[in-house]
């Protein structure tokens, strides 16, 4: 008997058909892995469930009941709770405030506090949570904060628990907790759908796999007969042969360029230990540690967003201050932050628009490129780069997760840089624009381009650099060059 | 996928059409209605050689509104708000009025020679005015560099920080006026309010050349792309390497400018400076033309005709309520109602709305 039966499901956007005839449904006490490259409508069908858009035509069955929410309260109330992958609760509010926020618990019209704080904490009691309910949220770790969203989702009476890419912020530990906590629930008849682009929770965890490929159902497998290689190619639509060509590691390159960028004993009080650092023309260092280990923070440091305030920073040997990402720019430098919403994209600006933007800052308010070049130089990257839009005079916003990140990177390839850094470029992406942004990143390299690469997934960076930077605690504890690099390398060193 | 995308997008996207629809149909029905109720509203002649009626009364009164707003949609783009113009041009007209009773009096002795090689080609009555109309500008230039300073150098948020000028403003321009009404005769002075241009008023002229300037400063460059960036995403944009801080101090800058300009139009217009009344209230209506006009107060994308629309909207009505012989103390009312409509009609979320009702209900007419 299934608790939720959504069938034959359809959705437009403006010039996207976002869904088209999606069958769906989902068991209680299991954990369905719903699959799918960007922009293939795992989000937009999350959204219909839960009441944030409404479907064109189609009909979704609850508990046996056909329901039509029209917003996530009405979700809500029906039993079905989704925490989202950004956490979106209230930083600046206490812990408890958060669980109950919007159904405080009252004594005579005014909130009940005492009763707000005990139901908060029989929440957390439920993830085997103990913590200091009348704290700030943003007194706990990113990790935390997605077990206190989880609670707050636990806190209604729901039998249908959605976690749209719960793990990209989490790291291996944290994950595992997460996982205990779900294998609890579906112990207990919970329906959970899981959102993910981790392959490797995808198996530790589901149970079933629903698959969906540019809005169209591909198909419902139960995951033990599924094997690995099968279901990226169903989701890519290509056959595992191909998956595996992608896979092959990338010859070593021989001929890096001298320095074009070194670090001297550079470091900023308080984020980061002076360290040094060199860059050279055409080839990719990667920063390797764990989370917080202050891999953004190098970056950001290098890029003028936080400027050093120690040791000394050379560029194309001329010693230079990064003050503002401005400056960085005019010396030809790019960085893709790792939080693309906040620091990427301007959602309301067309992909046009967003795409010009550095080149334009960087040649300053006067010199303007008139709308034709500005067009030739959009339209040759959606192409160069496959985005997927009807034309360049899309809303960014519009756009799914992987083809903004891939408007950014046009954005900083216009501007033709010597020093690419990408930070989790390929974080929330799918197999295939992953392999694509890996291989861009390659083919620049091999230009002559110098790059910096960041990202959690250790086989990304063994897989792409020449050399790896070791980060632990804020300080760089050493490096790890051609041959050497191998997973095991950099764990040594890390746990060393 | 790009196989199965309809090409039905265009009526989406945000264009100059689509903001502009709902405050020009307000304003065509406003004029039909007059049209048809208001005697002698669409009557214009020629008297004295200039043209003269009620719709050039609109534009004529309006012009400083229109002048605000310009500025003003500018600052809305970046996300902030300037509560000071109204203040700004109560110190304007303080400077230009004190200047040219000095002028005037011989107290500021000022001619071609004292002034060096700057001004020869004016003789002495131009720059009687002249001078005085340069400093009140350099000065509302000043209040909006301190405004800037404030919202872009130290990030207090813009309500916060303009409110400041807005207070003080006015205490600085009863200073500079030692609290008294200051009343002048000088004709150039006098001409920018009152004076006629190839038979239209002048305050209107000045409208259209700050519009125009304005216009060409942010579509012609790159600011306008700048502040449309800054206004929807500040920390994107100061990744992408702008000088967001420098984009929005600017914004303040002419906005301070702007008022400036509207603060010798109302000065002239009355012929004296009084601190306490000139260009009171009158942020509020500048801000309600750029939020008619289709700029949001989320910032982001800006519309400079749609302002302009929104000021002559908003004065229209207020022509129209003295056309009908409302009396002041209710005409608010009215205008209020108007507003109100065409923000509703704005409203995507009001228009979905509406449309279900409407729906619904000749759905059941239909049944029944």
């Amino acid at each position: 008997m299934d608790i939720l039966e959504a069938k034959n499901i359809v959705k437009s956007f403006p010039g996207v058909k976002a869904l088209s005839g999606v069958d769906f449904s989902v068991r209680p006490g299991e954990v369905h892995a719903l699959m799918g490259e960007n922009g293939a409508g795992k989000s937009t069908l999350v959204k219909i469930i839960t009441g944030v858009y409404r479907q064109d035509d189609g009909e979704i069955f609850f508990n046996g009941r056909s329901i039509n929410p029209g917003s996530t309260r009405e979700a809500e109330a029906c039993g079905i709770s989704t925490v989202y992958q950004e956490v979106n609760l209230l930083p600046e509010m206490s812990v408890a405030e958060n669980i109950c926020l919007g159904r405080q618990p009252k004594l005579f019209g005014l909130i009940h506090w005492s009763a707000v704080r005990k139901r908060a904490v029989a929440a957390l009691k439920r993830l085997e949570l103990d913590l200091d309910v009348s704290r700030n949220l943003a007194y706990y770790s990113i990790a935390v904060q997605q077990l206190i969203a989880i609670a707050r989702a636990l806190d209604i009476d729901c039998k249908l628990l959605i976690l749209d890419e719960p793990t990209s912020s989490l790291d291996a530990k944290e994950v595992d907790e997460l996982f205990t906590v779900l294998g609890k629930l579906r112990a207990q008849g919970m329906a959970i759908i899981f959102i993910t682009h981790f392959l490797d929770q995808v198996y530790q965890i589901s149970d079933r796999i629903t698959i969906l490929r540019d809005g169209s159902k591909v198909g419902t497998f139960e995951t033990s007969t599924l094997a690995r290689l099968e279901m990226v190619g169903k989701m890519i639509g290509k056959d595992p042969e191909q998956v595996r060509d992608m896979d092959k590691k990338r010859k070593l390159r021989t001929s890096a360029g001298r320095d074009f960028l070194r670090a001297e004993h550079t470091g900023r009080t308080g984020m980061l230990f002076p360290m040094d650092l060199n860059i050279r023309a055409g080839e990719i260092i990667g920063l390797a540690g764990l989370l917080g280990s202050g891999r953004s923070e190098t970056a950001r440091m290098l890029f003028g967003v936080d400027p050093p305030d120690s040791g000394k920073l050379i560029i194309d040997g001329k010693e230079t201050v990064n003050s503002s990402p401005g400056k960085a720019v005019s010396h030809g430098i790019a960085l893709t932050a790792e939080d693309r919403t906040a620091t990427g994209i301007i959602p309301d600006l067309t992909i046009r628009e967003n795409i010009v933007l550095a080149l334009q800052a960087r040649a300053g308010i006067l010199k303007t490129y008139t709308i034709k070049e500005q067009h030739a130089l959009a339209d040759t990257f959606i192409k160069a780069l496959g985005i997927k839009t009807p034309d360049a005079d899309q809303l960014t916003k519009h756009l799914s997760g992987g083809n903004q990140q891939k408007v950014l990177l046009a954005r900083w390839l216009a501007m033709n840089p010597k020093l690419f850094m990408l930070d989790e470029p390929t974080r929330g992406i799918d197999v295939g624009a992953k392999a694509e942004i890996e291989k861009v990143m390659a083919e620049l390299c091999d230009k002559g381009m110098a790059m910096l690469f960041i990202s959690s997934e250790m086989e990304e960076v063994t897989r792409t650099c020449d050399r790896v930077v070791v980060l632990r605690d804020r300080r760089k504890i050493g490096e790890i060059a051609g041959e050497q690099i191998s997973i095991q390398s950099i764990m040594n060193m890390i746990a060393e | 996928m790009i196989g199965n995308m309809e090409k039905q997008n265009t009526i989406f996207k945000d264009n100059l059409f689509t903001r502009l629809f709902w405050p020009l149909m307000a304003l065509g029905l406003l004029l039909v209605f007059n049209l048809i109720c208001t005697q002698g509203f669409f009557h214009i002649e020629v008297r004295d050689g200039h043209f003269y009626g009620t719709l050039l009364d609109i534009l004529n009164h309006g012009s400083k509104v229109m002048v605000l707003a310009i500025g003003m949609t500018l600052v809305i783009a970046t996300k902030g708000v300037d509560l000071s113009v109204g203040a700004v041009m109560a110190v304007a007209g303080a400077v230009a009025a004190l200047l040219v009773g000095q002028v005037e009096h011989g107290w500021i002795f000022c001619d071609g020679f004292t002034l060096g090689g700057l001004v020869p080609l004016l003789n002495a009555h131009q720059l009687s005015w002249f001078l005085p109309v340069i400093a009140a500008l350099l000065v509302s230039l000043v209040a909006g560099f301190w405004n800037a300073l404030l919202v872009a150098g130290f990030r207090i948020q813009p309500i916060v920080a303009t409110l400041v000028l807005m207070v003080a403003g006015r205490g600085i321009a009863q200073l500079i006026t030692d609290g008294q009404i200051i009343t002048f005769t000088n004709t150039g002075l006098v001409y920018l309010g009152n004076g006629y241009f190839l038979r239209v008023p002048v305050s209107v002229w000045i409208a259209m050349g700050v519009f125009t300037v304005v216009a060409i400063l942010v579509r012609k460059t790159a600011l306008g792309l700048f502040i449309e960036s800054v206004g929807n995403n500040e920390t994107a944009s100061f990744y992408a390497g702008i000088h967001s801080k420098t984009i929005k101090g600017l914004t303040y800058v002419i906005c301070g400018l702007c008022a400036g300009v509207a603060g010798l139009i109302a000065s002239s217009n009355i012929k004296c400076a009084d601190s306490n009344n000139a260009g009171l209230y009158l942020e509020l209506d500048a801000i309600l033309a750029v939020v008619i006009g289709g700029t949001s107060l989320n910032g982001g994308r800006f519309f400079l005709a749609g302002s302009i629309a929104g000021a002559i909207l908003i004065q229209t009505l207020t022509t129209t309520m003295y056309a009908r012989d409302v009396s002041p103390h209710v005409a608010a009312v009215p205008k209020a109602l108007v507003i109100i409509m065409v923000c509703l009609m704005q409203s995507e979320t009001f228009r979905n709305r509406a449309a279900g009702i409407f729906k619904r209900s000749r759905k059941r007419a239909w049944s029944l």
